[in-house]
C-alpha cells in the first residue's frame, strides 16, 4: 500500500494504536475509545478514502481471552485495503459504532452482536439479526451452551435418539 | 367421453359413501405452497412441467386455509418452528404433513450440534409420510405423495375406521 495508514493515524490520533512488537502491513490494531472518529477520518481523508466497508467479523479467542471485531475496509478510489482490529473485553464487550460512517455497518454490527454479543455503542437499532428476539446467549462464542428447550420444544443433544 | 358415449343408459353405481369420500379426497390433496430451504427447489421442480404434480391431482395453494397437505420442504429453524406450527394449526381438517428431506425428518446434517435447528418436524406437528434424501429428487417426492394418497384412500372418514 502506498500510504502508511498506521503512521498517519498516530500523527492525527496519538495513542490510538495498540502497542505491538511489529506493525504488519495488512492490518492495524486500534484502541476502541476513538474508533468512531478514526472511522470518519479513514473514510473522508483524501489519500485514504476507505469508502467501502466490505465486512465486519467477530472473533472469539477462547474462554480466557478477549473478543475482537475486525473491519475490512477497501478504497474504490485508490484500490487499496486494510483490516482494522479492535478487541473488546469478554465481560463487558463495548465498541463504538461506525454505522453512521458506513451505512452497511448497521447490519454487519447487528450480526456481530447477534453471534458474539459485542455491543456497539451508539448503534441506532441494535437488535438480533438472525436468531429470534428472545434467544438466550451468543452462539458463536466458545463458551456457548445451547438451550435445552425453546418455547417448549425440546432440543435433544445426544444423537442416540435417532439411531 | 369418446368411446363411452351413448354406450350405456343412465346408471346407478352402488358403493360405500365412505369409500367414495376417501377416493375423492385422495385424488385431490392440494398442498400448501411453502418452502424453507433447498428442498423447496426440488418441490418447485416437481410442480413444474417435467414432473407435473397436477397429473396426480395436486396443485399448490398459497393459503393454509385452502390446503390439505403441508410439505415441510427444508430445514426448520427454531425461529421458523413456531411459525410452522401456527401454519399447521391454521389448516382446515383433514390435514396431512409430509416431512421432505433429511432436515425435516431428523435435523439432517445439523444433528446433533446445530443449536438453532429443530431436530425433526415431528417434534412439533404429526407427520404422515417421511421422504429421505438431501434433497430428495422429484421422483422421491412423487413416490411420497402417492404413498400419502394410498393412506388417504384407506381412510374411512365417516366410520373413522382405518382399513389397510
Amino acid at each position: 500500500m502506498n500510504v502508511d495508514v498506521a503512521k498517519k493515524l498516530t500523527e492525527v490520533f496519538p495513542g490510538c494504536l495498540v502497542e505491538q512488537d511489529e506493525f504488519p502491513e495488512t492490518h492495524i490494531q486500534l484502541q476502541p475509545d476513538q474508533w468512531s472518529k478514526i472511522a470518519s477520518y479513514l473514510k473522508e481523508t483524501e489519500e485514504l478514502s476507505f469508502d467501502s466497508c466490505m465486512c465486519i467479523t467477530g472473533v472469539d479467542f477462547g474462554e480466557e481471552d478477549d473478543l475482537e471485531s475486525r473491519y475490512n475496509l477497501h478504497s474504490m478510489k485508490h484500490n487499496h485495503k486494510i483490516e482494522v482490529r479492535i478487541s473488546a473485553n469478554r465481560k463487558k464487550p463495548i465498541i463504538p459504532t461506525v454505522s453512521h460512517v458506513w451505512q452497511i455497518a448497521n447490519w454487519f454490527e447487528r450480526e456481530v452482536f447477534d453471534m458474539f454479543g459485542i455491543k456497539f455503542k451508539g448503534h441506532p437499532d441494535l437488535r438480533r439479526m438472525l436468531l429470534p428476539e428472545d434467544w438466550v446467549g451468543y452462539p458463536l462464542r466458545k463458551d456457548y451452551v445451547g438451550p435445552d428447550s425453546y418455547h417448549g420444544i425440546i432440543i435433544p443433544k445426544v444423537k442416540e435418539v435417532w439411531e | 367421453m369418446g368411446i363411452l358415449e351413448n354406450k350405456f343408459q343412465d346408471n346407478i353405481i352402488v358403493a360405500k359413501l365412505d369409500q367414495i369420500l376417501s377416493w375423492a379426497r385422495s385424488t385431490s390433496p392440494w398442498y400448501f405452497q411453502f418452502g424453507l430451504a433447498c428442498c423447496a427447489i426440488e418441490m418447485m421442480a416437481t410442480a413444474a412441467s417435467r414432473h407435473d404434480l397436477e397429473r396426480i391431482g395436486m396443485m399448490p395453494r398459497s393459503s393454509p386455509r385452502q390446503a390439505d397437505v403441508m410439505i415441510v420442504a427444508g430445514t426448520v429453524t427454531m425461529k421458523m418452528a413456531l411459525r410452522v406450527k401456527k401454519l399447521y394449526e391454521q389448516m382446515a381438517d383433514p390435514k396431512y404433513v409430509i416431512a421432505m428431506g433429511s432436515c425435516a425428518t431428523s435435523g439432517g446434517p445439523y444433528t446433533p450440534h446445530g443449536y438453532h435447528v429443530l431436530k425433526g418436524v415431528d417434534l412439533i406437528i404429526p407427520v404422515d409420510v417421511y421422504i429421505p434424501g438431501c434433497p430428495p429428487r422429484p421422483e422421491s417426492l412423487i413416490e411420497g405423495l402417492i404413498k400419502l394418497q394410498e393412506k388417504i384412500r384407506h381412510e374411512r372418514p365417516l366410520t373413522r375406521k382405518n382399513v389397510s
